[in-house]
C-alpha cells in the first residue's frame, strides 16, 4: 500500500492537504496506543507501531521535498539515505554565493529586511525546481527520473539554506 | 480483590463495569489526585478535607511523613525534609547546583544518581516522588473503596526523556499502573475542551511553583492536537520566592551565609508575602529568626520590579512556541492559565498583553491538571469505549546522534507527532572497521556539547568491510508517552545492537529493583506477595482484554481453530492465575500473547480498514 493509497488520495504531487489531515485523524482514532491502554502487550506494541507508520506517512506527503523524495522513491529510485555529493559546479558556487551573502546579511544595516530578501529569492528558487519537477513525478516519467533525483538534490540544498536563515534569525532576534 | 470470572467466548463477564482510575498531577509545589465519578471529574480528599498534598516528603529514623506534616516540620527539619524533588528528577548534580543555588540538602551523586543525605538514608528524587505518589494512590483507593486499574500521571510538557523515565520509574515504585504520561498542558485543555466544546487555536500558559511551560493545541472534533510546545524546566514560582528571599537580605543588610533553617524560614516567609500581595496591593513584613529581623512595608510595585524579568522570560518563550507552531498572537482563540503562579498579578497582566486577550481562569489552577488526567485516565482505562477523544502529542526537543567532529546530526526533530518511528542511515569511514559507537542526544544546537546526552552504546561485530560499504541503519523509536528506544543494525549482515533509552544519569532496571526491595524492607511487606498481586493483575488485564477482543471479532476474523486455541491459553491462564506461581502466570500471559499476535495484527488493519470504510460512507 503506498502513502497515497493509505490516505485514499489520488497519486500525483498536488495534494490535498485538508483531506489529508480528515483521513489522518479518522486513521489515528482507529489505531492510536490510547485506544488500547488495557490491551494485551502485543496489541499496545502493534498499535505504536502503526500510528508511527501513520505519522511518517502524515510528514511525508505533507511536506513538498519528503514527498517528492517518496514519489521518486515509488518510481524505483531512492536517494534517501545517499551519501554521494551533487556534481554540479554552477550549481555549487550559486549555493556557496549564497552563504557569503547570508553571512553578510549579519552585519547588514538592517539585517531583517536582508534576511527577507534572502528567504523570499531562495523560496522562488524553490518554486522553479518544483515547477519542473512536477510533471516528471505525476507521469512517472522513468527516462527523466535521474533528472528529477537531480533536482531534488538541489532542493535539498536550498531547503537546508532556509534553516540556516532561520537559525539566524532565532539568533538576531531572539529578544 | 474479586476472583475472576471465566465467561465462554462470545459472553462477557461484565461489560459495563466501571473500572476504578486516577489522574494524579505530580506537581513542584503541590500534587492532586482526581477521579471520575458519576460522569463527573473531581479531586479527592484528605481526612482533613484537603485536596492539595504539598509536595513535600520527610524523612525520619523509621518513617515517612508526606504532606502537610512534613511541611509543617521543614523549618525545624530542613535536611531531612525533602521539598520541590520534582526539580531534581533526571538532573546531574551540577545541574542542581547551578540552577537552584542554595538549598538546605547534602548532596551525593554516585553511579550517576543523585541523591539527598537523610537520617533515613540517601535518598533520591525518584524515591521521594514515589512516596508522594504512593500517598495519592492510596488515597484514591480509600476513597473509591478498591484497587486502582490505572493513573495517568501528568509531566510537564518540556520534561525531557531523563524527566519523564524518572516518573515512571517513581511510579513503579509505589506500585501503580502508569495508563499514560500526560503533558500537563493537555490535561489542561481536556478538563476545558470537554466542559465547554471550544474548538479553535488555544495556549496553555502553565506556571508551576518549580517549571514553566507553554503549548500551542488545536481541537477540532474531539481531537486535541498540540502543535508546538517550549519552556523552561527551572523557572516558576519558587524562583519569584528565591528572589524575594535575595531582597529580604539586601533589605535586612545580612551579609553572611544563611543557615538551613534561616533559608527554610525565608522561603516560607517570601512564598506568603507574595501570596498576599495577589491580593494586596502592600503587605507589612515583620521577618524574625535566629541572626535575621527585618520589618517593613513591601508593595506589589516592588514585587512587580524584582519578578519583571522571570515573567519576560516566560513571554520570551511564548513568542518562540508560536512561532514554532505558525501560529500568530492574533489567531489564538483561548490562552489557558495553570498552576498557582498564574495567581501573580502581573503575570496576567503580561500574558493578558501579548495575546491581547484576557486569559480563562474560570477552573481553578491548582485543580484544572488533574481534572484533565481524571477525565483521561477514565478513557484510557475503557470506561467510555465510545470516547471520541483522541490526544495526538509532540516530541519536545530534536532528538539525533553524534557524528564526526561532536555535530550532532537530528534523526527527530522537536515537535514531531509521537508515537513516531525514524531512520537513519550511516556508514563506516575506516576499512576493517568492525565496531561503531553509538551516541544518543536531546537538545535543539548543532554541538554535542551543547546538547543533553541521553545514552551511549556499541554496535559490534560488523563484518570487515571497506570503508563506506557497511550500511547502519539506525532507528529511533518514540513510544506515546514521550520515551525513546533506539536500535542499530547492519543492513547486509543483520547485525544488530538496542538500547531502551535508559539516560546516562538515570537509573538503571536494577536500581529500580533493588529501590522497590529496599522500600518493601522498609515497609515489612512482602515483595513475594506483591509480585504475585502484580502478576495477577495482569493477568486479569489479558484476560479481559483479549476476551473483549475476541467479543467483538473473534467470528469476523478468526478460524473455529484458532478460536479454540486461544480461548485454551486464555484457560490455561485463568487457572495459571488462581495457582498463586509468579513464574507460572508470566509464562501463561507468554503463551497467550503468542497465541494472539495475529489476532492483534488483522484486528490493527481491520480497524483501519473500517476508519477508511467509515469515511468514504460519510463522504457519499
Amino acid at each position: 500500500m503506498t502513502y497515497f493509497e493509505l490516505f485514499q488520495l489520488p497519486y500525483g504531487f498536488a495534494v490535498d492537504l485538508g483531506a489529508l489531515t480528515i483521513t489522518y485523524r479518522d486513521l489515528q482514532k482507529a489505531v492510536h496506543p490510547d485506544n488500547f491502554a488495557n490491551a494485551s502487550s502485543h496489541e499496545q506494541l502493534m498499535a505504536v507501531q502503526k500510528t508511527a507508520e501513520i505519522n511518517d506517512a502524515l510528514a511525508t506527503l505533507k511536506h513538498p521535498l519528503r514527498r517528492a523524495e517518496y514519489m521518486l522513491h515509488l518510481m524505483g529510485v531512492d536517494i534517501r539515505a545517499e551519501q554521494q555529493t551533487l556534481q554540479d559546479p554552477a550549481f555549487l558556487m550559486a549555493q556557496m554565493e549564497l552563504r557569503e551573502a547570508l553571512d553578510d546579511a549579519r552585519h547588514a544595516d538592517d539585517p531583517d529586511a536582508a534576511l527577507a530578501t534572502l528567504t523570499s529569492q531562495t523560496q522562488s528558487d524553490i518554486d522553479q525546481y518544483f515547477n519542473d519537477l512536477t510533471p516528471i513525478l505525476d507521469a512517472q516519467d522513468q527516462a527523466n527520473a535521474e533528472n528529477a533525483a537531480d533536482f531534488i538534490r538541489k532542493l535539498k540544498f536550498l531547503y537546508k539554506f532556509l534553516d540556516e536563515i532561520e537559525r539566524l534569525e532565532d539568533e538576531l532576534f531572539s529578544d | 480483590m474479586a476472583l475472576l470470572q471465566i465467561a465462554e467466548p462470545g459472553q462477557s463477564a461484565a461489560p459495563h463495569e466501571h473500572k476504578l482510575a486516577a489522574g494524579i498531577d505530580l506537581g513542584t509545589t503541590n500534587s492532586l489526585v482526581a477521579t471520575v465519578r458519576s460522569g463527573e471529574a473531581k479531586t479527592l480528599v484528605d481526612h482533613e478535607a484537603q485536596d492539595m498534598l504539598p509536595s513535600v516528603v520527610q524523612y525520619q529514623q523509621n518513617g515517612v511523613n508526606v504532606g502537610r506534616l512534613a511541611k509543617q516540620s521543614a523549618t525545624q527539619d530542613p535536611q531531612n525534609t525533602i521539598i520541590s524533588a520534582k526539580r531534581f528528577l533526571g538532573r546531574t548534580l551540577s545541574d542542581i547546583q547551578h540552577t537552584f543555588g542554595q538549598l538546605p540538602y547534602t548532596f551525593k551523586e554516585s553511579d550517576g544518581v543523585v541523591s539527598m543525605q537523610t537520617v533515613s538514608g540517601e535518598v533520591n528524587p525518584i524515591q521521594v516522588s514515589s512516596e508522594i505518589l504512593k500517598t495519592l494512590g492510596k488515597r484514591a483507593e480509600d476513597s473509591l473503596g478498591g484497587d486502582l486499574q490505572g493513573v495517568v500521571i501528568t509531566v510537564p510538557a518540556y520534561f525531557d526523556d531523563a524527566q519523564r523515565q524518572g516518573t515512571k520509574d517513581a511510579a513503579k515504585l509505589a506500585g501503580l499502573h502508569v495508563l499514560r504520561l500526560l503533558n500537563e498542558p493537555t490535561a489542561a485543555a481536556i478538563a476545558y475542551g470537554l466542559d465547554s466544546g471550544n474548538e479553535g487555536t488555544i495556549v496553555v500558559y502553565d506556571l508551576g511553583g518549580g517549571t514553566f511551560d507553554v503549548s500551542v493545541l488545536r481541537l477540532n472534533q474531539g481531537v486535541f492536537e498540540v502543535l508546538a510546545t517550549g519552556g523552561d524546566t527551572a523557572l516558576g514560582g519558587d524562583d519569584f520566592d528565591h528572589t524575594l528571599l535575595a531582597r529580604f537580605c539586601e533589605l535586612a543588610e545580612h551579609q553572611e551565609e544563611l543557615t538551613p533553617e534561616q533559608v527554610r524560614y525565608l522561603l516560607d516567609q517570601a512564598r506568603y508575602v507574595k501570596e498576599q500581595l495577589s491580593s494586596q496591593d502592600v503587605v507589612t513584613v515583620s521577618l524574625e529568626t535566629t541572626g535575621f529581623a527585618w520589618k517593613g512595608e513591601f508593595s506589589r510595585a516592588d514585587f512587580d520590579i524584582l519578578i519583571q524579568p522571570l515573567v519576560q522570560r516566560t513571554i520570551r518563550t511564548c513568542r518562540r512556541v508560536l512561532k514554532d507552531a505558525d501560529v500568530k498572537a492574533e489567531e489564538v482563540q483561548e490562552v489557558v492559565m495553570v498552576g498557582g503562579s498564574t495567581r501573580v498579578p502581573l503575570v496576567r497582566e503580561k500574558v493578558a498583553a501579548f495575546f491581547q486577550k484576557e486569559p480563562l481562569v474560570s477552573i481553578d489552577p491548582d485543580k484544572v491538571v488533574a481534572i484533565g488526567a481524571a477525565i483521561q485516565a477514565d478513557i484510557l482505562v475503557g470506561n467510555k469505549p465510545d470516547s471520541e477523544m483522541l490526544l495526538l502529542d509532540v516530541t519536545p526537543l530534536s532528538l539525533g546522534l553524534e557524528t564526526m567532529g561532536g555535530l550532532v546530526e537530528k534523526v527527530i526533530p522537536r515537535n514531531t507527532t509521537i508515537p513516531v518511528a525514524r531512520a537513519q542511515e550511516f556508514t563506516t569511514f575506516k576499512d576493517g572497521q568492525t565496531a561503531m559507537s553509538i551516541h544518543v542526544l536531546q537538545g535543539e544546537r548543532e554541538l554535542v556539547d551543547d546538547c543533553r546526552s541521553l545514552a551511549r552504546f556499541a554496535l559490534t561485530d560488523i563484518p570487515p568491510m571497506a570503508a563506506g560499504a557497511a550500511h547502519i541503519r539506525v532507528t529511533f523509536q518514540v513510544d506515546a508517552d514521550g520515551l525513546l528506544s533506539v536500535t542499530a543494525m547492519e543492513k547486509s549482515t543483520k547485525v544488530a545492537a538496542s538500547i531502551q533509552v535508559k539516560p546516562s544519569y538515570g537509573l538503571s532496571d536494577t536500581q529500580v529493583a533493588d529501590m522497590i526491595q529496599s522500600s518493601m524492607q522498609h515497609a515489612k511487606e512482602d515483595i513475594q506477595a506483591r509480585m504475585l498481586r502484580e502478576q495477577q493483575v495482569e493477568a486479569d488485564r489479558v484476560l479481559e482484554s483479549i476476551q473483549s477482543a475476541v467479543d467483538s471479532d473473534g467470528e469476523k476474523l478468526l478460524s473455529q481453530e484458532e478460536l479454540n486455541q486461544i480461548s485454551e491459553t486464555m484457560r490455561q491462564l485463568a487457572t495459571a492465575r488462581q495457582s498463586g506461581d509468579v513464574e507460572e502466570i508470566k509464562t501463561a500471559i507468554e503463551r497467550v500473547d503468542q497465541a494472539t499476535s495475529e489476532f492483534a495484527q488483522r484486528r490493527m488493519d481491520d480497524s483501519i480498514k473500517q476508519a477508511l470504510t467509515g469515511q468514504s460512507v460519510d463522504e457519499v
